[in-house]
C-alpha cells in the first residue's frame, strides 16, 4: 500500500534558506535507505510558497492569489511516495526521516484495494478465470 | 502510545531491518534456519526493553549485535560448534556500537543480502519453495500471508520452508553471490522465483485480491532491491521494468463487474504513469547494458504500450521488430503469432496472414486456439468471409472459455452476411 510522507513547511523552509551540505548528506543516505528496501516510488522538495500561487474556487469560478502564505503549519515543503505493507511500516520510515525539528504527515494514498472484497462470489471467480485466460491472448486489434 | 501500539511499531521496524539481520547472520552460522530463529529471540529482547529505553537510533546494527549475543551463547551451549564460536566472538569483540551508515550499501551488507537471495532462490529447492522461502525471508511475510496468496493451505507452506531449509543445511552450500560461469544460471532462477510471484499475483484467479495485489507489489520491492544490489546486471532492470510497466496496468484491467478488458480496450487514463515512468527508466538502464536479454526485449514491447497514450498510437512495426529479435533467441511458434499480430497492425492483414500460414502447422499451436482466432481475423479483414468463418468455428471449438467460444461462433455467424 502507499503512503505519502508529506514534509510540512516551516519558518526555514519559507525563507528560501537551502539545507546544509551536511542535512543534504543525511537525506541522502535516508534516501538511499528507502531505495535500498525497494520502497520508494517517488518524491520531491518543494520551493519556498513565495515562487507559487493558490487558485481558489467560489461558485465555479477560479481566482488566483500569488505566495507567499503566511501559515507555514498549513503549507508543505516536500514529500517521499511509499510503497509498504503496512500503516505501522509506513510510520517506521517517518520515524527514521533526520530531521531535529519538524512535522512529518503520513498519509495513505487511494488505490483499488482499499475497496472491501470480502466474499468472492461464483460469478467473480468465474470472471476472474476468463479474465486469466484473456490475458494469455495474444494483442488482437 | 499504548502498550499495543508500541509492540507493533517495534514489529514494524523488525520487518524493516529483518532481511538484512537475517542475511548478516545466516552468513555467520551458515544457518538460515538458526538465523531466522536468532533473529527473532532479537526480536523478543527489543520488545521487552525498547518500550522503556526507546527505540535505538539505529535499530538495525541494535538488533544485530543483540541476535549476535543470542548466537555467542548458543554456541556456548552446543559445544560442537567451538570454530563457529571463535569466529563469531572475534566479529562481536570487533563490532562498532554505531557502524557508518555509509555501510548501508556497502559491500558486506550488500552482499550478505545478495547471499540471502541467491540461497533462498537457489537451483536444490524446487520453484514453489524458492518462491515461498524467499517471500519469507526477502519479503519478510507471514507463512500465512504466502499460503492465502498462493491459496494453498498454510501447513503446505510452512513444510515447504522447513524442507527448504532442511535441504539447503543439507547440501551445505557455501553462502556467497555466484560469481564466475554459474552466475548467469543463478541469476536466472533469481530472476524466475521473482516473475513467478509477480505473475501469480497478476494473473489472479480467485482467492484475496488484497493480498494477490500484495504479491506484484512485493515482486517489484524484490526486483528493486535487486536492481540497487547487482546494478551491472541488464537483465535485473529489463524484469524490474518488465515488472513496473505491467503493473501500470492492473487498475485498468478489469471492468466494474470484474470483467477482463484486453489491452487495447484499456482505458488509459487508469494506468499508472508513476509506474509506467519508473519502467521506461529501468529499460534505459537495461538497454544501455544490454538490450537482448528476454526480460529487456518483453520489457521493451509492453513500453511500446505504455508509451502510447492512443491504443491508435502504438508503434507496431516496433514491437514487431522486437518480436522478432525475441524470437531469434528464444524460439516459439506463440512469439511468433504475436509477431504475425504485430506486423498485421502495421502493414495490414495481408502480411500479418502470411506468417500465421508459416506458423499454422507448428505441433505447439495444434490445438491452440488462438491460432484459428487470429487466422480468422485477418481473413475476415481480407474479406475472406467463409475462410474466416471455419477457422471462428475451429477456434470456438478449441476454446473451453464460454464467453470466448460465444464471441467466436457470433463473429463466425458474421461472416455470413
Amino acid at each position: 500500500m502507499r503512503f505519502m510522507m508529506i514534509v510540512k513547511a516551516n519558518a526555514e523552509s519559507e525563507s528560501g534558506k537551502l539545507p546544509s551540505s551536511e542535512e543534504l548528506a543525511e537525506m541522502g543516505r535516508y534516501n538511499d535507505q528507502l531505495v535500498n528496501a525497494g520502497i520508494l516510488l517517488a518524491m520531491d522538495g518543494l520551493q519556498s510558497s513565495a515562487n507559487g500561487a493558490r487558485v481558489t474556487f467560489k461558485g465555479g469560478k477560479p481566482s488566483v492569489v500569488d505566495g507567499p502564505f503566511a501559515e507555514s503549519k498549513e503549507l508543505i515543503a516536500g514529500f517521499w511516495i511509499i510503497d509498504v505493507k503496512s500503516k505501522d511500516e509506513a510510520l517506521a520510515w517517518a520515524r527514521r526521516v533526520p530531521f531535529v525539528d519538524g512535522e512529518i504527515e503520513v498519509r495513505k494514498v487511494f488505490e483499488v484495494s482499499d475497496f472491501p472484497v470480502d466474499s468472492v462470489s461464483e460469478d467473480t471467480l468465474k470472471k476472474e478465470a476468463e479474465w486469466r485466460e484473456a490475458n494469455q491472448k495474444p494483442i488482437t486489434g | 502510545m499504548s502498550t499495543a501500539e508500541t509492540h507493533r511499531a517495534i514489529e514494524a521496524t523488525y520487518r524493516i531491518e529483518a532481511p538484512r539481520l537475517i542475511a548478516g547472520l545466516t552468513r555467520m552460522v551458515r544457518d538460515v534456519s538458526l538465523a531466522e530463529e536468532l533473529a527473532q529471540d532479537a526480536l523478543l529482547v527489543a520488545l521487552s526493553q525498547w518500550p522503556q529505553s526507546g527505540v535505538p537510533n539505529n535499530p538495525g546494527a541494535w538488533l544485530m549485535t543483540t541476535a549476535k549475543r543470542r548466537a555467542l551463547d548458543y554456541f556456548r551451549r552446543n559445544k560442537m560448534a567451538a570454530r563457529k564460536l571463535d569466529a563469531l566472538a572475534y566479529e562481536i569483540e570487533t563490532d562498532t556500537e554505531e557502524p557508518d551508515p555509509d555501510k548501508v550499501l556497502d559491500d558486506e551488507v550488500g552482499d550478505d543480502l545478495l547471499s540471502l537471495i541467491f540461497t533462498s532462490c537457489h537451483p536444490v529447492l524446487s520453484t514453489e519453495a524458492r518462491a515461498a522461502l524467499t517471500l519469507r525471508l526477502i519479503g519478510g511475510l507471514t507463512t500465512d500471508e504466502i499460503a492465502r496468496a498462493f491459496l494453498v493451505p498454510e501447513t503446505t507452506v510452512q513444510q515447504r520452508i522447513v524442507r527448504a531449509k532442511r535441504t539447503l543445511a543439507e547440501a551445505n552450500l557455501p553462502f556467497e553471490v555466484p560469481r564466475g560461469p554459474d552466475r548467469n544460471e543463478r541469476l536466472g532462477s533469481v530472476l524466475e522465483v521473482i516473475y513467478l510471484i509477480f505473475n501469480e499475483g497478476y494473473s489472479a484467479t480467485a482467492g484475496d485480491s488484497w493480498l494477490r495485489r500484495e504479491l506484484c507489489d512485493e515482486a517489484l520491492r524484490l526486483g528493486r532491491i535487486l536492481s540497487r544490489l547487482a546494478p551491472e546486471e541488464a537483465e535485473v532492470h529489463g524484469l524490474v521494468a518488465l515488472m513496473e510497466i505491467q503493473a501500470s496496468r492492473l487498475n485498468a484491467r478489469t471492468g466494474p463487474d470484474g470483467e477482463p478488458i484486453l489491452l487495447l480496450e484499456q482505458d488509459r487514463g487508469r494506468w499508472d504513469q508513476m509506474l509506467i515512468r519508473r519502467g521506461l527508466v529501468e529499460l534505459t538502464r537495461a538497454q544501455q547494458l544490454d538490450a537482448g536479454g528476454p526480460y529487456a526485449l518483453q520489457a521493451a514491447i509492453a513500453a511500446c504500450h505504455g508509451r502510447a497514450r492512443k491504443a491508435a498510437d502504438t508503434d507496431w512495426r516496433q514491437i514487431a521488430d522486437l518480436y522478432a529479435i525475441l524470437g531469434a533467441t528464444t524460439p516459439s511458434p506463440i512469439i511468433e503469432l504475436n509477431r504475425a499480430v504485430a506486423i498485421s497492425m502495421a502493414d495490414g492483414p495481408a502480411a500479418g496472414l502470411a506468417l500465421v500460414d508459416d506458423i499454422a502447422d507448428a505441433p505447439a499451436l495444434k490445438s491452440y486456439h488462438l491460432l484459428p482466432s487470429v487466422r480468422g481475423d485477418l481473413l475476415f479483414k481480407l474479406g475472406r468471409m467463409e475462410e474466416a468463418r471455419g477457422e471462428f468455428l475451429r477456434g470456438a471449438e478449441l476454446t473451453r472459455n464460454a464467453r470466448e467460444q460465444a464471441l467466436l461462433r457470433s463473429r463466425a455467424e458474421a461472416c455470413l452476411n
